[in-house]
């Protein structure tokens, strides 16, 4: 088995440094594979030439992945996630002047999500009041994340994302400049996204998304299901190689190598420095401001990241349900747990069964621990959703 | 989907569907267009400025969605699929389940096509295809384009080149080329490369 050829589609996010340095750093080659990586500038390209086999492999937003495999919002193409690129690395930032704004309303704390978000909502209220045009929050996707991450922290105080604010899709490398020309008041984006609108004097961090969810899948490695089926050994071989590029990306001595891959025209193509703070997970929250650390910002190979979960993908499936993209049925739960195959993942590194992942995995700040087993119960304790039907 | 919705049953445009092409590209923009009219859709817009693009879809309110591959806000079309207060009609990409080839000959053009909710398939499937050829002949035109760029390119590198060989060999212009030529024949290399390594090689021996 060598040199066997594979497309593999990718978004220049600091997410996609296991793709990246799989290649670059000759590990996909080890394992056999000649992989070519693919610059694309849109997730629904991404999905699309997975879907119809132009990719054989692809850096993909975990909820995109479960909604292709539902059916949902698009064909039904099922997906197979072998292998999660990362944990975490998102955040939240808002313009100096909501963050003004929202620093008048705030009783409490502003690192304290619950505190930020009850801030929002009165000043909601109070642009209400005064006749203002709704606040608007830009994300990535409607199956991402950061759609998830925003709408989670802003409800929690109280607001509700689709009657109190206007939530609205913007590239990635759009954002920043929808912030600079007031399109949007702030938003939820990956890396290296925020530090740039940080570093450029326009946005301020208002939480990383650990502050949000402490553990929260974002990036996944997928493949299309009967072509995973068809050929288990080069999914083995495309976990072993990431998995590696992985254990390499969060190696302390190898950051600065990494930040120089990353910032390559043809890959990321941003700043080695602010690569480098992502990476470190020391990131400045406004202009000026000494560095805030944080251990888990964005994990690649630590705390378990690169084995899916699939009780990561039934939280996923239990926020689609919540904001009115899915209708809940246990059957469809099943199909969006079995996406995630840690069995494929533990058999390529040899790795005897991990204990199935019991108690909260997810760690919100707000509301009850995340029961997969009961998600119509646990969705009932969340006073703003808008369930189907 | 049985039941005709009453305002868009009434729309006089039953014939001509209303047609929106997204495309940073004017010209590529424009030979859609010009195709989309010979071919008797008369109700063709176009928009080229990115800047809040859902407002100006909203505002066109098209039936009919074409947006280039390479436009990264492809990805703020999704928003249109998903049942919200600013949505105002439902849309669908169109994908023809059935024919898995005709939605790869579209990505292969780079092109995508979405729709609202009820028009019928075969009223899009001819807008499509003429889509999905005006889109390859652009790139045919961009690839013509570009050969004869080099080609000019290349034409200049030979026309250097020879310059030196005149000079270095004291050789007429006619048996500089040829001296050029033969020399690319036998290294079985273009004669652009050649003179590229000539310029190079005079560059680093001045």
């Amino acid at each position: 088995m060598t040199g066997q050829s594979l497309h593999i589609g990718f978004i220049p996010l600091i997410d996609a440094a296991s793709l990246i340095v799989a290649v670059d750093k000759g590990f996909a080659k080890d394992e056999g594979l000649d992989v070519t990586l693919v610059r694309e500038v849109s997730w629904s390209n991404v999905r699309d030439k997975l879907n119809i086999g132009l990719f054989d492999a692809a850096h993909l937003l975990a909820p995109v992945a479960i909604a292709s495999s539902l059916g949902l919002g698009h064909v039904k193409v099922p997906i197979m996630v072998p292998f999660t690129l990362n944990l975490n690395g998102n955040a939240i930032t808002v313009s100096p002047a909501l963050h003004a704004q929202m620093s008048e309303h705030l009783q409490g704390d502003i690192t304290d999500p619950l505190a930020t978000a009850q801030a929002l909502a009165r000043l909601v209220a109070a642009r209400r009041r005064r006749g203002e045009p709704a606040l608007i929050f830009g994300m990535t996707f409607p199956y991402s994340t950061h759609n998830y991450q925003l709408r989670f922290w802003m409800a929690a105080g109280g607001v509700d994302p689709d009657e109190d604010v206007q939530l609205v899709v913007l590239p990635p490398p759009f954002m920043v400049g929808s912030l600079t020309s007031g399109l949007v008041d702030g938003f939820c984006v990956g890396a290296p996204w925020n530090a740039v609108a940080v570093d450029r004097g326009i946005g301020r961090i208002l939480h990383f998304g650990p502050d949000i969810l402490q553990s929260a899948v974002e990036k996944v490695l997928a493949v299309r299901g009967h072509w995973a089926e068809e050929r288990p050994d080069t999914v083995a071989a495309l976990i072993r190689a990431h998995q590696k590029a992985a254990e390499f990306i969060e190696e302390p001595g190898n950051r600065d190598e990494v930040s120089a891959l990353l910032a390559r025209p043809d890959r990321v193509d941003a700043d080695a420095g602010i690569i480098r703070t992502v990476l470190e997970g020391r990131l400045v929250q406004a202009k000026g401001a000494s560095p805030r650390a944080s251990s888990n910002f964005i994990s690649f190979a630590g705390n378990g990241a690169a084995r899916p979960e699939p009780t990561q993908a039934a939280w996923l499936y239990a926020q689609m349900v919540r904001w009115g993209q899915a209708p809940f049925s246990a059957e469809a739960l099943r199909t969006a747990e079995a996406v995630f195959r840690p069995d494929i993942y533990d058999a390529a590194l040899g790795l005897t069964a991990a204990p199935a992942v019991t108690g909260d995995a997810i760690g919100a700040f707000a509301g009850p621990p995340f029961d997969p087993g009961n998600i119509a119960a646990h969705l009932a304790s969340f006073e703003i959703a808008h369930l189907k039907g | 989907m049985g039941s005709p919705q009453g305002t868009r049953a009434a729309m006089p445009n039953e014939s001509s569907p209303k047609i929106v092409i997204v495309d940073e590209s004017p010209i590529r923009a424009a030979i859609l267009e010009e195709g989309l009219r010979e071919a008797g859709y008369i109700d063709v817009q176009h928009i080229h400025q990115m800047h809040n693009l859902l407002a100006r879809i909203y505002a066109l309110d098209p039936d009919v969605i074409l947006i280039d591959l390479e436009n990264p806000s492809r990805d703020v079309l999704e928003q249109m699929f998903q049942v919200s207060r600013a949505v105002r009609r439902p849309v669908a990409m169109f994908v023809d389940q059935s024919d898995s080839e005709s939605a790869r000959a579209s990505v292969d053009a780079g092109v995508s096509s979405y729709i609202v909710d009820g028009l019928k398939k075969e009223r899009i499937k001819p807008i499509l295809d003429l889509c999905i050829s005006r889109f390859n002949a652009f790139s045919k035109l961009q690839d013509e384009l570009e050969r004869t760029k080099s080609a000019l390119e290349d034409r200049k590198i030979i026309d250097r080149a020879k310059g030196l060989v005149m000079k270095l060999k004291g050789l007429t212009e006619e048996e500089a080329y040829v001296l050029m030529r033969s020399t690319a024949m036998r290294e079985k290399k273009k004669i652009g490369d050649i003179a590229q390594s000539i310029i190079t090689a005079a560059e680093l021996l001045k």
